[in-house]
């Protein structure tokens, strides 16, 4: 398992929070930490193992092609941190998806 | 060698369509075009806290029409994943997605060129997936992005079932391209799994195109290209994009992988800039879904539901029956016409006919009344019969067109009409020499110009005669006839 | 006290029932009880008095109209992290101090439509996400049994509820423990149903394949009460068991002959200190004197319980956290564009925990980590559900600690391992998806507080669970209230 050091100012881009200078060294430290304590797993020989998604196994549930009522507009739109008419408004783009 | 035969073109086509559902993927919001913004929204498309996903049947079902349709292997085993990055109209900020379980699996594309050159492209994998909402760019920027102070976004389309087509790189020109994507979105309209209007954005697509020295096997830097919103636009797009790279290697350069826009106005594609991090879509399985397992009955079931497929229609009308690839495309794309078609070819056993009288008298009646040929009172068992009497030389063609029109009128069945108005060919000889007497009689000029050597007026003459017998007399036997009298 | 608010969830529901009292004033008397304790203890962070209200005048009519409700007038706290249309959902997190909930969820629609009455919506850690409630960005929730002390987490503001006679019924959610740490801590029973019993629609997500709803209450045979209205199939969550439910209430029993109950060997408890090793021993007995044959059991996966909860976990929360992005609802702090925006909302809005929680989650997922973290945690799970399989070979229940100590001072635990410790004993049941509940076992520590007694069940055996919690219950009666600081 990966024991190098992480780069916690990449990880925090991806999940999309920013972090102060104090934040990143504390959370950076007690990431590390935590990696330490989960690389026991390494000890587990699971060469044999199928790995569980869910613990109760289901299959094909599905639900049939019906229409049901939606949510009121102004209910809505009501939540919008910031709306423009029947839209919600969002600063500018920049990064292409 | 020209510098354009100098290189060859790789391109593959990753599109993404919009299926054909009453609700959404994984709500029971209608999926519907257009509408007033954000009211075909609830918790599940519009991911409030404590929201959950439930998969809708029918698009799975559709999925693996789609992919039974193209002869791709349907997995005994498939999943839902997690693509996780943000965007503000995608409302999880994750899609939910297929990763390494897609529904269909391999399979190829049979398509055709303007030409009739029948092609086929290989598909990687089609995959099920939901649509984003739709994000308008304002405050400047002319509706683009860049240069927009602010977006504004409508979720009525977020979670709308999408499926991904991803195929491999076997496309080498901007026609095959295009080739490709009309089969895919016809063989899509005649399964019923999409409406694939491309006005409505319901099929976009994405090119990767590449260009390497002909007859090499190394692949070159590719470029994605995306933007293309018509096949028009992919046509000319790719055609562009081709153009630029073999600029660019001419000129000493080295083409770098990275997107390009398609500029519509301009016609170039331009470099569009992705901001400097990788993605790192952290794929993993959607611990709200279970997985699905793929029962083979139903596979069989919906095997059973697919229509004869437009590409081995064309290739029928084209190479069987000898129509030109424009006729056959016209028909494969008009689907309730190809199927009163080919009822009739199969009842007459006469292609050739049958394509003249559908794609002829049939067609141009429908121009002129707006019904179309296969809602009209001939029926492709009567349009057979028809032919039957044609063929047996029972009535003249001239007599056939008439009696279509009648038919399309609703007068019955052709012998019901022949019967009834004694409209039979005649090629009794004696019935036939009265009405070449008659005529003779009534046009002595003519007769003697014939005599003359004008012997071009004998046509002339057969018509009259047609006429006097109402179009009954055999016209080979009035011309046979006619020179008798006339030597 | 009035003795109304004393009354347990099935004798309200009687006496409610029986028209000997009305839902009115029973909801009355428990909003009195807040309006006099909750100054102190912090358990809700929204009051529900007029909802309340209405709720109890409908449930009267409903009676007087010749209808028997299973909840009738029974008073509810209704963890802040379920959605209630038209109240304020804010799962302990600053991103959603001020949104109003458009829509129910399943569990507590079933529990109001049986006929219970929503009080308030009660304090959490920080969605879900620790073992003592100080991870709310919202309140702080006090132990009943001592003012300077936590009540457990996550669902601490249920727990400390039931336990000062706030509401009845707690409903609470549990990932790796916290129904059934906070239950330990606060004296009261934390029953965990089978994953997937009980719907997560409208349930915040934390960890989608952890999540699970259930009560806290102050008997077993309320929290069996609960457990019947709220089990069952629903459509709405894909994840949802699809199969009959024995109802609980009827499997109540006195005692526990025939029933063999497994004691893990790798939990041995005489690394918690002579007193709670002894606490244990003492309730292992109780079990066997109650007709009990208790074997040891061994599950040789324990100890790596907390490294593959904590990748998994994380790895869920931080796909299912990403939606709080400023676009739709919640907080949104303003950027000179979209990206800027989302990471000052998110900076702004979660508190520490939830980030560590996010990025270490995103860590595990991500490039070149996955198969390394996330697949092996994965794969682990498989071992426990196989271990947990083979030890029901040799036993009907299990027998284990719900918490390694009694409920412990505020800030007592400032390395986040240190807390996440406390989760020790009951994360295996819940890596396996398992029926789980504590249920009161005595007290400990100076000076003396509740402790937990643990209980697990193979899937979908809640109804023998909670027969066998009842038997102890009844047996040994260490509920007693007397210790109650308010
Ligand atoms: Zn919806």
């Amino acid at each position: 398992m990966a024991s190098e050091k992480i780069d916690v100012r990449y990880v925090a881009k991806l999940a999309r929070i920013a972090l102060s200078e104090e934040e990143a060294v504390r959370f950076g430290k007690q990431l590390g930490d935590l990696l330490e304590h989960v690389n026991v797993l390494s000890e587990l020989d699971t060469a044999s193992v199928p790995a569980t998604a869910q613990v109760v196994e289901s299959r094909n549930v599905e639900r049939g092609d019906d229409v049901t009522p939606c949510l009121d507009r102004e209910t809505v739109l009501a939540m919008a941190p910031q709306r423009q008419g029947a839209f919600f408004r969002v600063p500018k783009i920049i990064a292409e998806s | 060698m020209t510098v354009k035969t100098k290189y060859e073109a790789v391109i593959g086509i990753e599109c993404h369509v919009e299926l054909k559902t009453r609700s959404k993927m994984f709500c029971g919001c209608a999926n519907e075009f257009g509408g007033e913004p954000n009211t075909k929204v609830c918790p599940v498309c519009l991911a409030l806290p404590g929201a959950l996903p439930v998969a809708n049947k029918e698009a799975i079902e559709h999925m693996i029409r789609a992919g039974l349709a193209f002869g791709a292997t349907i997995p005994a085993f498939s999943k839902f994943d997690r693509k996780n990055y943000f965007y503000p109209d995608m409302p999880k900020d994750y899609q939910i997605s297929q990763y390494d379980m897609p529904l269909t699996l391999g399979g190829s594309v049979g398509y055709w060129l303007e030409d009739g050159t029948l092609k086929e492209c290989r598909l990687t994998r089609i995959h099920l997936e939901e649509d984003t909402g739709k994000s308008m760019h304002a405050g400047g920027g002319d509706g683009r992005i860049a240069g927009s102070a602010y977006s504004l976004i409508d979720f009525n389309r977020a979670g709308v079932p999408l499926m991904e087509c991803v195929s491999e790189p076997d496309l080498t020109s901007a026609q095959e391209a295009v080739g490709y994507l009309e089969a895919l979105k016809r063989t899509f309209v005649q399964l019923g799994v999409s409406d694939v209007k491309m006005e409505e954005g319901s099929l976009r697509c994405d090119a990767n195109v590449s260009i390497r020295p002909a007859g090499s096997m190394k692949l070159g830097t590719k470029a994605e290209i995306k933007n293309m919103n018509s096949f028009r636009s992919v046509l000319r797009a790719i055609e562009s994009e081709i153009t630029r790279q073999i600029d660019v290697l001419e000129s000493g350069g080295r083409v770098v992988q990275e997107t390009r826009g398609w500029d519509e106005a301009q016609g170039v594609t331009h470099s569009m800039r992705s901001k400097e991090e990788a993605h790192d879509y952290r794929y993993f399985p959607d611990p709200d879904l279970v997985p699905m397992e793929i029962d083979p009955a139903l596979v069989e079931r919906l095997k059973a539901t697919i229509p004869a497929l437009p590409h081995d229609r064309f290739v029928r009308y084209h190479r069987e029956y000898g129509l030109d690839p424009k006729q056959a495309t016209q028909l494969v794309d008009n689907l309730p016409l190809a199927e009163y078609f080919d009822a009739c070819v199969s009842a007459s056993g006469n292609a050739q006919l049958s394509t003249n009288f559908v794609l002829g008298d049939l067609s141009r009646l429908a121009n002129e009344t707006g019904t179309p040929v296969y809602a009209s009172p001939v029926t492709s068992a009567s349009l057979a019969e028809l032919i039957g009497l044609v063929e047996a030389k029972a009535i003249t063609s001239k007599t056939a067109k008439e009696l279509l029109e009648r038919m399309w009128a609703g007068e019955g069945s052709p012998k019901a009409i022949v019967e009834k108005e004694g409209l039979a060919q005649t090629s009794d000889a004696g019935e036939i020499e009265r009405f070449v007497a008659e005529v003779l009689a009534a046009n002595e000029k003519a007769a003697a110009d014939y005599k003359a050597g004008k012997t071009n007026i004998l046509g002339f003459l057969i018509g009259q005669v047609m006429k006097a017998s109402r179009g009954k007399a055999n016209p080979a036997l009035a011309e046979e006839l006619l020179r008798k009298k006339l030597e | 006290m009035n003795e109304l608010v004393t009354r347990s969830a099935a004798q309200i529901a009687r006496d409610v029932n029986g028209k000997r009292v009305s839902a009115r004033e029973i909801t009355a008397a428990v909003l009195q009880r807040v309006d006099e304790t909750d100054d102190r203890l912090g358990c809700y962070l929204s009051r529900l008095n007029e909802l309340a209200l209405d709720c109890a005048q409908r449930a009267d009519r409903r009676i007087a109209a010749g209808e028997t409700l299973p909840l009738a007038g029974v008073p509810i706290a209704i963890k802040d992290n379920m959605c209630l249309r038209g109240t304020r959902t804010t799962a302990g997190s600053k991103i959603l101090e001020n949104w109003i909930a458009p829509y129910t969820a399943t569990a507590v629609q079933l529990i109001l439509d049986a006929g219970g009455i929503p009080i308030g919506k009660a304090n959490l850690d920080e969605f879900a996400m620790g073992s003592s409630c100080e991870n709310s960005a919202l309140g702080v929730t006090r132990n009943p049994y001592d003012l300077s002390r936590v009540p457990g987490g996550s669902s601490g503001g249920p727990a400390a509820a039931v336990a000062s006679f706030q509401a009845a019924i707690g409903l609470g959610s549990d990932t790796g423990g916290s129904i059934r740490e906070p239950g330990a801590f606060c004296n009261v029973v934390g029953f965990k149903p089978t994953y997937g019993r009980v719907s997560r629609y409208g349930l915040i997500a934390f960890a989608s394949s952890l999540d699970q709803i259930g009560p806290l209450t102050r008997t077993v045979e309320d929290a069996a009460l609960a457990y019947d209205v709220m089990a069952g199939h629903d459509p709405s969550d894909s994840t949802s068991i699809n199969r009959a439910v024995e109802p609980a209430a009827n499997a109540l029993r006195e005692d526990l002959k025939g029933l063999r109950i497994g004691v893990v060997k790798e939990f041995a408890t005489a690394k918690l200190g002579p007193e709670i090793d002894a606490l244990y021993k003492r309730a292992y007995r109780e079990l066997a004197d109650l007709g009990a044959d208790v074997v040891d059991i061994s599950l040789p996966t324990a100890d790596y319980g907390l490294a593959t909860y904590y990748l998994i976990a994380p790895a869920e929360c931080s796909s299912n956290l990403a939606r709080f992005d400023g676009v739709r609802y919640g907080l949104r702090v303003e950027g000179d564009d979209v990206g800027q925006m989302y990471e000052r909302t998110r900076a702004a809005g979660f508190g520490p925990e939830v980030k560590r929680r996010i990025l270490i989650g995103t860590y595990a997922l991500s490039s070149g980590y996955y198969d390394a973290y996330y697949v092996k945690a994965q794969k682990a799970r498989t071992m426990f559900a196989q271990d947990f399989r083979r030890a029901f070979e040799h036993c009907d229940l299990i027998a284990a600690p719900a918490a390694s100590s009694p409920a412990f001072e505020f800030n007592a635990k400032s390395d986040p391992y240190s807390m996440y410790m406390m989760d020790y004993y009951t994360i295996p049941m819940s890596l396996a998806g398992l029926p789980a509940l504590s249920v009161p076992c005595g007290y400990a520590g100076t000076p003396q507080l509740p402790m937990g007694l643990q209980l697990a069940a193979p899937l979908f055996e809640e109804a023998k669970l909670l027969g066998a919690a009842h038997a102890y219950e009844r047996a040994t009666e260490y509920a007693s209230k007397a210790a109650l600081a308010v």
